[in-house]
């Protein structure tokens, strides 16, 4: 062989172990639900190989999915907006202080590494009936029975804005630190106050950061079951815990394969819709 | 800049410490309660003791699921390591033809909900006759744990100039010579933090777990899970905290040992 061809395999030797283990544990097993979605589940609990349409048209018109799939996706965008209110500035503090930029970072990114169901469990001490609100309030004699804050909707999305956060902030982070600070300085000299040089300049120059957090903030809250198990009450459920429910308590799989990929299609056009606007680019910065 | 504007600046960092306390408050209350004297383990606090600490040690359910995390967490690192450094190499050295392609493919794992992955990865091997066991639970990690790798290791490839492994076969070196002596130590922290990560995510997994676990066995999140269903008890703060010193010790242990690395080999 020639060491031009060996030059040309060589990549493809490297990336075949790689390439090979993604198709055969991600893209057959996906082409694979698509056909277990059209099967049915018989009485037995067993599988029929047929071809029905018949999940399809439960999870598509059941009023209660299409309920809970609404919630889902109320509950992701509140989220992310929290996330932005609350990530963005934080973020800018970041990129813009004075003193160690790294160490602020790292500090921020640290809850990141902490166990995300220790997070997520970690309010329940906060605000559960024996947590430090109630016990706070209760020796004030503000109150004189616990307060039941937790299991509700506003709890799910506590729980998830303290999980997500450090997305946002992170990928705000990257496209704020990369806006020349010279710019901001121009537009003041130029007569414009602190405020409007943030509006006009920085802002809009790192809208695509604080798009592909509010982006990976969506996709990773609408696709969470646990938080809602654990800070959610019996009403507060999320599409996800629909496939929970449907694959491991009832071993409804056929019904599960097509709940799974309704979500996979919702959340994959509000990717394909971010693409088209903003490109991957963003997103891969954010990440690495 | 803040003579400027001194006021809004102040709001600014006031409103940031405000949200680093909102991240790190719950979590300090965390590792406050788990070294609480008192029986139900809630406030009002009544002493410092290490109590609960000692009930999970001596919790053989516990102790068991450490294990597995452990082996789990070892065994995804290696693995998926070894993937994602391979082909990183290839992506970072070589002119691929169709790279952007591939670069979607490689991440293609965590663009995918996880709960999507764990459906059609769970049912695909159970048709094939692979029941829930380590297995389809390790097969799992790996698969979601790549993309992470691959992002890791190719950010740090970057850096590494190929001329060094030229100068070594330009030198009489045998390519595997200049395998091992060359590209490899120049490699090693690049691995090293690949595996790290890999196992740090492995080590915290719970939504593919649920999914792929078999009955009976429990990783540390997915014991946690369940102890929390019965109620929120003290010694599961313990257990938090032994979590949180893991998971954001090993990182941060982990960096420092890839900084000395990295720093000898400047030297």
């Amino acid at each position: 062989m020639s060491v031009e061809a060996r030059e040309r395999r060589q990549p493809w030797i490297l990336l075949s172990p790689a390439l090979t283990a993604i198709t055969l544990l991600l893209f057959i097993p996906l082409l694979f639900i698509v056909v277990y979605s059209f099967w049915l589940r018989t009485a037995v609990g067993g599988v029929e190989v047929t071809f029905s349409t018949e999940n399809w048209e439960q999870a598509l018109t059941d009023p209660f999915y299409r309920y809970i799939l609404f919630s889902t996706l109320r509950i992701a965008i509140i989220t992310t907006l929290f996330c932005a209110i609350l990530g963005y500035p934080a973020a800018y503090f970041i990129a813009r202080a004075k003193g160690n930029r790294t160490i602020l970072l790292l500090l921020l990114m640290l809850p990141f590494w902490i166990s995300y169901i220790i997070r997520t469990m970690s309010w329940i001490n906060i605000l559960g009936v024996s947590g430090a609100v109630n016990t706070s309030l209760l020796s004030l004699g503000i109150v004189t029975e616990p307060v039941q804050m937790l299991y509700n909707e506003a709890t799910v999305i506590l729980g998830l804005v303290h999980f997500l956060l450090p997305f946002m902030v992170l990928n705000v982070y990257v496209s704020v630190e990369g806006i020349d600070r010279s710019l901001e300085d121009a537009a003041c000299s130029l007569g414009a106050t602190r405020l409007e040089a943030f509006r006009e300049v920085t802002l809009p120059l790192s809208l695509p950061g604080l798009a592909a957090g509010g982006l990976l903030c969506f996709v990773l809250a609408a696709g969470t079951y646990i938080t809602p198990l654990i800070l959610g009450g019996p009403r507060d459920a999320m599409f996800a815990n629909l496939v929970f429910e449907a694959i491991i308590t009832q071993l409804n799989w056929p019904l599960g394969s097509a709940l799974s990929l309704l979500l996979l299609v919702v959340l994959g056009a509000v990717v394909a819709v971010y693409n088209h606007f903003l490109g991957m680019s963003q997103l891969s910065r954010g990440l690495a | 800049m803040r003579r400027l504007m001194p006021t809004g600046w102040g709001l600014i960092r006031g409103y940031a410490i405000l949200v680093y306390l909102f991240m790190f408050l719950p979590v300090a209350v965390v590792v406050l309660l788990s070294f609480n004297a008192s029986q139900f383990g809630s406030f009002p606090m009544t002493g410092l003791s290490l109590r609960w600490f000692e009930a999970l040690w001596q919790n053989e359910a516990v102790l068991r699921a450490f294990r597995t995390s452990f082996l789990l967490g070892t065994l995804t690192a290696i693995i998926s390591t070894t993937l994602g450094v391979l082909a990183s190499l290839a992506m970072v050295r070589y002119q691929v033809p169709g790279r952007n392609l591939i670069a979607v493919v490689l991440i293609a794992p965590i663009l995918i909900p996880e709960v999507v992955l764990a459906v059609a990865l769970l049912l695909f091997l159970q048709v094939l006759g692979i029941p829930k066991s380590f297995f389809l639970l390790l097969m799992g990690h790996v698969i979601f744990t790549l993309p992470f790798v691959i992002l890791v290791v190719q950010a740090r490839l970057v850096g590494i100039r190929r001329e060094y492994e030229e100068a070594a076969l330009s030198l009489g070196a045998s390519p595997r010579q200049t395998f091992f002596a060359v590209t490899l130590p120049l490699l090693a922290p690049a691995i090293f933090a690949g595996m790290l990560f890999a196992f740090t995510i492995s080590f915290d997994d719970i939504t593919g777990t649920l999914f792929w676990k078999p009955g009976g066995v429990e990783t540390v999140p997915t014991q946690i899970f369940a102890m929390l269903r019965h109620s929120i008890s003290p010694e599961i703060n313990a257990l938090g905290t032994v979590m949180i010193v893991l998971t954001v010790g090993v990182p941060l242990l982990g960096a420092a040992i890839a900084r000395r690395m990295a720093m000898q080999r400047g030297a």
